[in-house]
């Protein structure tokens, strides 16, 4: 048995190789999604079941979990082809079998050490554009995946060594942005080989044995860890049910159940009572939605580890027919909102049996906007960026005003360089007045982006959810504000019928598009929070003077708290 | 008749004063507690005990952590903020980043509160075109409403001021009409680049550290002037320059890593007089350990960092990785059976178990005085008569080697051998990732701790060597004594590379490049020579991160010469160039360094000093790979040079003590240091 003292040495060791590759591609990416917004991640698998053995800490969280089906599905093809050689180099963005959406395209390497297959090697990243019906592929009118982008299955980018331009061809003729693409592309090769160096690197010195007894050993202790964390939840059943808006193509909610068991050091999340697969694309895959699960296991647990034993202990019950498990063509590209909502379910059952190590829901939705059109001279543009909300009050604080999404570590891009790179002008950048969730604990504020277009004309795209089901406060605490998105037309201001979801309007110079994003849930009752905080919060101009009174039941008046009637309306609120 | 050119670095718990007499040729150091509240009386006091006569003196230069604790406590002064209407909360919105990845309890207090944060109508766009032209009425008024709400400073910042800072510049001169007042800030004054939430972070912590730095500054200059001192002085900034008082009040948000600065530009300067290019320096604390890279004999620098989570200062600042892994940090075996050393720790107060000041968890100091690498009876530092060895074998018992089933000293080792491996990660992350080889590095510790812990580096990461300054307990307080005076410049240009005209914008370049120099000459200061650098950042089109490209301008810039230069920096960089993308120039950047005159590092050398034989004070057993071995004690300082003493071994003086792992050697160089390597 590898003895403790090199295991603990060794993850150190393998965890930065993974780190390595992160920042890497972060620092050569040619899309700002990944380049800013950390929309990518590396990682080592399992030379035979492609689990996840080691994986990088400033990627996108969510791909923590999904990865692992990426690699799976690359050593079920190359079994089915003429097997795994060294110098192979596979690609693909085939979202039923690798998880998420299309826009993330997946480059899986095998590392061989003396000829024999060590482990795997892998790099996800969002890239710019990848066809399909709308610029940046955010298509929330999408019916089936062909008109979300291309779909590419697993093919080999490197065979034996040798560079398959061809297979670059293909890929860029079929992207609006081909130059970006092709730095992206580069970039995560790069990955693969200084990940591949540094492996070896380690192996030189601690030789395969040691190496490979530390890997099993690592994914046993993931998993007693885990054990011990559900250990400490009370036996039982809890049930949590949250909404999304609508699917894009028809207005109807859809909605996401979780109960979720504890038997002893084992956990069920059963996802049974959700709605079956929809039209529109806010479908996920199976693997996306077991990912999803780790990613919020994983908020609520900080310390155990991201590897496959994490998962070891958990047991998922969804339906194949599910909004939860789609398969082919069944569009799938709006997967961002539906995992954010599973997030949420997560968060609310577990407050029900773990009130300390809560939270109540952030934002809940990507909101992805795109602007896109053509400048005098011809060229193309498309202004593509997800935009940040409140997260969730917990019980040792107020939420975080205008946090990234919890799948995510993306920062916004500066608003600077966004007006240096396209044809727009923000008007208002701002935190959004009352829309955290009122609560002992309130939740944090989102956000009011204004922008105005400075070109002839531009078509606009929003993917977001949140507009008519806002994020839920726990333990008590109430509700954030909803998402809410207007643009301007020649006759006055609108809002989409999808409420945070649209496609292909067309503004005009001078006019803009308005989106005020989710605040984040309450923590615990909000008549309860001290009145003197009540009445910074409206100095600050966080809160008005009229939901002081109304949801926090406190009365201020020229600046000052009203002792004496806020104590009448919490008494009376209390009878 | 002496001349004293004085180092003074306030750290946290010691101020540590350098006096370098240049007539006479001598040095002399001392350590003498900070006076918290008000820090110039500890530095006065530092200085009266090794200089009788303040008159002698010509030179103090001083490196202070009163900007980056004002920071970290939230104590600047109350700040206004006159903006943009529609932006008054980039401040507060960051880049909509969070604190941890996992877990989202992320809270941030802004140093500016949201009702001091104004808004004036105004515009600007991202090509510079006025679009709207601020009125000074309107900006005089929220000035004067700030003032009235008893703002001490203000910052102006207008969205997209790096392209046209015309508005800010007549705001500015609104504010300073009604409101005559040195602590007002135009946001491209402090740093004309692009993206807003740096350039407003940066340029509103300098007016917030403004009036906190410079009452600082003049009750220094008169607590000296009071001792009849007649001389200059100097502040050490963030990278690795000195600037004079004027320049420190005007942009103290330059001094935020003065003290770490300094301590890299000693090692530097100890590095390049032993003759070593490439050093990685190791400063261990009680809850972090900082390392910082010298190549080629020049330190790395990083464009920004964050003093605390959305607390961004964006200068150049000499580049310095910090992980938790210092002599306070908590071994801890995790529910999965793993041994953990740090993040956790019981930093200096209470401090390791053997303190017997309250913590009862095991830390690395407890494992280096389990394992007699630490003498029990002299703790460094002074604070401490004794050191609790029997409570630290108990912590370590019960939380590492019971439930680990090893024994104490095995225990003991492993925290070493865990904590050891997280500092050689820290140094893989700086060098080899960076493209050098660590086997052409050597170690440099300074602090208390890092000389227990540089034998294992150099095993762990294949390093060289190490190298032991002679005083590792005042290496900053050196670094103020050493440093050269350095003012950067950058200014945002965003536009490609075939739309620039080059010989326009060197000469621009070479003009910022004078009147940077006559910022250098005015401090009065004499140098040897005056340096200057140019340097731009560009992208391929498309990209957002840039690459740091110098460049030499010699008879003026060409396009051609600047494509060459970044092709040449892209490839080192990431390996392959990319055909056909045309490249953008995002901005340039002008550094003028003044070079002080040099000090004389052999003025550490030993004068005569004995043999090894004789410099033996004693043993102790030291447990060292899996093993109790009789290690030889020396008294360090008492050593000729030219002596070599072969690991296991423990070198002591009064502000280190050193372990020389088995298998290495350690030998007096003709500095003064301590040269450890392997046994030949």
């Amino acid at each position: 048995m590898i003895d403790p003292v090199t295991l603990a040495i060794l993850k150190g060791r393998f965890e930065q190789i993974a780190d390595e590759m992160d920042a890497t591609l972060f620092r050569s990416a040619f899309n700002p999604i990944i380049a800013e917004a950390h929309d990518a991640s590396h990682g080592l698998y399992d030379a035979q079941t492609g689990e996840t053995l080691v994986q990088g800490k400033s990627g996108l969280p969510i791909f923590v979990g999904v990865m692992a089906f990426a690699v799976k599905a690359v050593i079920e093809k190359a079994a089915e082809r003429d097997g795994v050689a060294e110098g192979d180099v596979w690609i693909f963005n085939d979202p039923y079998d690798g998880g998420t959406h299309l826009s993330d395209f997946r480059l899986v390497k095998p590392v061989f050490r003396d000829g024999r297959l060590f482990c795997w090697l892998a790099s996800v990243g969002h890239w710019h554009d990848v066809g399909g019906n709308v610029p940046g592929n955010y298509n929330p009118a999408a019916t089936e995946s062909f008109q979300e982008g291309m779909l590419i299955p697993p093919v080999k980018l490197y065979d034996r060594g040798t560079f398959r331009q061809d297979v670059v061809d293909i890929l860029s003729a079929n992207s609006r942005l081909p130059l970006s693409l092709y730095g992206d592309l580069n970039g995560q090769i790069n990955a693969l080989e200084l990940g591949e160096r540094r492996l070896h690197e380690l192996l030189d010195e601690y030789g395969r044995d040691r190496a490979e007894e530390a890997l099993a050993a690592l994914k046993d202790r993931a998993a007693t860890m885990m054990r011990a964390q559900i250990a400490q939840l009370p036996d039982g059943t809890v049930s949590a049910e949250d909404w999304l808006d609508n699917d894009g193509i028809t207005d109807e909610p859809l909605r996401i159940a979780l109960d979720l068991r504890i038997e002893g050091d084992r956990m069920v999340m059963d996802f049974s009572r959700s709605s079956p697969a929809c039209a529109g694309p806010v479908n996920i895959s199976r693997s996306t939605c077991v990912a999803a699960c780790y990613v919020a296991l994983k908020h609520i647990f900080g310390e155990v580890p991201a590897n496959a034993g994490v998962l070891e202990p958990v047991d998922f019950v969804i339906d194949e027919g599910s909004l939860l498990s789609v398969t082919a063509p069944k569009p799938v590209g709006g997967y961002t909102e539906t995992i954010l909502r599973l997030i949420d379910v997560v968060f609310q059952a577990v407050a029900q049996i773990a009130p300390g190590p809560a939270m109540a829901c952030a934002y809940g939705t990507i909101n992805a906007l795109s602007l896109a059109g053509h400048r005098a001279d011809g060229r193309r543009w498309v202004m593509f960026s997800f935009f940040g909300g409140g997260h969730g009050a917990h019980g040792a604080g107020d939420g975080l005003n205008h946090g990234n999404a919890p799948i995510s570590t993306a920062t916004i891009p500066p608003l600077e360089i966004l007006e240096a790179a396209y044809p727009v002008r923000f008007t208002q950048w701002a935190l959004r007045e009352d829309s955290g969730g009122p609560g002992r604990w309130r939740g944090g504020l989102g956000a009011v982006y204004e922008i105005e277009l400075l070109e002839e004309r531009a078509d606009v795209f929003l993917f977001g959810e949140r507009g008519k089901v806002p994020p839920r406060g726990v333990v008590g605490g109430d509700e954030g504000a909803p998402n809410r998105f207007f643009y301007q037309q020649a006759d006055g201001e609108h809002s989409p019928p999808m409420v945070s979801k649209m496609i292909g309007i067309h503004i005009a110079r001078g006019q803009r598009v308005r989106l005020e994003t989710p605040g984040g849930g309450g923590y615990g009752d909000a008549f309860a929070r001290p009145a003197d905080e009540v009445l910074a919060d409206v100095a600050r101009g966080y809160v008005s003077e009229a939901a002081a009174r109304d949801l926090y039941g406190v009365a201020i008046s020229g600046g000052a708290v009203d002792d004496a009637a806020t104590k009448t309306i919490r008494k009376e609120a209390a009878e | 008749m002496s001349a004293y050119v004085i180092g003074v670095d306030v750290g946290g718990t010691f101020t540590d004063v350098f006096v370098w007499d240049e007539a006479e040729g001598r040095v002399t150091t001392t350590k003498v507690p900070s006076t918290r509240g008000d820090q110039s009386k500890g530095f006065i006091e530092g200085i009266g005990q090794l200089v009788a006569t303040f008159g002698d003196i010509r030179t103090v230069v001083h490196g202070t952590t009163v900007g980056t604790n004002a920071l970290l406590e939230r104590k600047g002064a109350r700040t206004g903020i006159v903006t943009t209407t529609g932006f008054r909360d980039v401040l507060e919105m960051r880049r909509r980043d969070r604190p941890t990845t996992w877990g989202l309890r992320g809270a941030y207090t802004p140093v500016v509160d949201r009702p001091d944060r104004r808004e004036v109508a105004e515009r600007v766009l991202a090509d510079g075109t006025v679009m709207e032209k601020v009125s000074p009425d309107a900006v005089k008024a929220e000035a004067q409403a700030l003032r009235e709400a008893g703002c001490e400073a203000l910052c102006v910042f207008f969205v997209n001021g790096y392209a046209n800072a015309e508005n800010e510049r007549i705001a500015v001169e609104a504010v300073r009409s009604v409101w005559p007042n040195a602590y007002v800030t135009a946001a491209t004054e402090i740093l004309p680049e692009i993206r807003e939430f740096e350039r407003l972070s940066t340029a509103t912590l300098n007016a917030y550290l403004q009036p906190v730095v410079s009452s600082y500054l003049d009750r220094l200059e008169s607590g000296l002037d009071a001792q009849g001192f007649a001389g200059q002085v100097l502040i050490v900034q963030s990278n690795g320059g000195v600037m004079s008082v004027g320049s420190a009040k005007r942009t103290p948000v330059r001094t935020a890593l003065s003290g770490p600065a300094a301590g890299v530009i000693a090692a530097q300067a100890i590095a390049t007089a032993a003759g070593v290019e490439n050093i990685v320096t190791c400063d261990m604390g009680g809850t972090s350990f900082d390392v910082s890279l010298v190549a080629g004999g020049t330190p790395a620098l990083a464009p920004q960092t964050a003093i605390d989570f959305g607390l961004v200062v964006r200068s150049p600042m000499i580049e310095i990785t910090t992980i938790g892994a210092g002599g306070g940090s908590i071994a801890t075996v995790d529910a999965s059976g793993l041994l953990r050393v740090g993040p956790e720790s019981a930093g200096s107060d209470p401090g390791p178990v053997c303190y017997g000041l309250g913590n009862d968890r095991p830390t690395v100091t407890d494992a280096n005085l389990v394992l007699g690498r630490i003498n029990p009876d002299r703790p460094i530092g002074g604070k401490l008569d004794r050191l609790d060895i029997d409570a630290a074998r108990a912590a370590i018992a019960r939380d590492v080697a019971e439930p680990l089933g090893i024994s104490v000293e095995a225990a003991a080792e492993a925290i070493l051998a865990l904590a050891n491996a997280k500092m050689a990660g820290a140094i893989r992350l700086v060098s080899i990732e960076k493209g050098h080889d660590p086997a052409k590095f050597s170690a440099m510790p300074f602090g208390g701790g890092g000389s227990l812990h540089t034998g294992a580096l150099i095993k762990d990461v294949g390093l060289r060597s190490a190298l032991v300054p002679r005083f590792p307990g005042v290496t900053s307080a050196l670094g103020c004594v050493v440093a050269d005076m350095r003012h950067d410049r950058v200014q945002t240009v965003n536009r490609l590379l075939p739309e620039i005209d080059a010989g326009a914008l060197g000469a621009e370049m070479a003009q910022a490049a004078d009147e940077t120099e006559a910022l250098v000459l005015a401090s009065g200061t004499t140098f040897d020579r005056i340096d200057r650098a140019y340097e731009f950042d560009m992208l391929y089109l498309g990209q957002t991160h840039t690459v740091a490209v110098p460049v030499e301008m010699g008879e003026g810039l060409t396009r051609e010469a600047m494509q060459a230069a970044f092709d040449a920096a892209y490839r080192t960089a990431f390996g392959r160039l990319l055909e056909g993308i045309p490249m953008r120039v995002m901005n340039y950047r002008v550094t003028v360094i003044g070079r002080r005159p040099a000090f004389d590092m052999a003025l550490f050398a030993p004068e005569g000093g004995v043999g090894a034989a004789e410099a033996r004070t004693g043993t102790r057993r030291v447990w060292a790979e899996g093993a109790w071995h009789e290690a030889g004690i020396y008294d360090r300082l008492s050593l000729a040079t030219g002596e070599a003493i072969a690991g296991p071994a423990i070198l002591e003086q009064p502000d280190t003590t050193i372990f020389v792992d088995p298998g290495l050697t350690a030998r007096v160089d003709r500095f003064g240091n301590l040269v450890i390597e392997r046994t030949a």
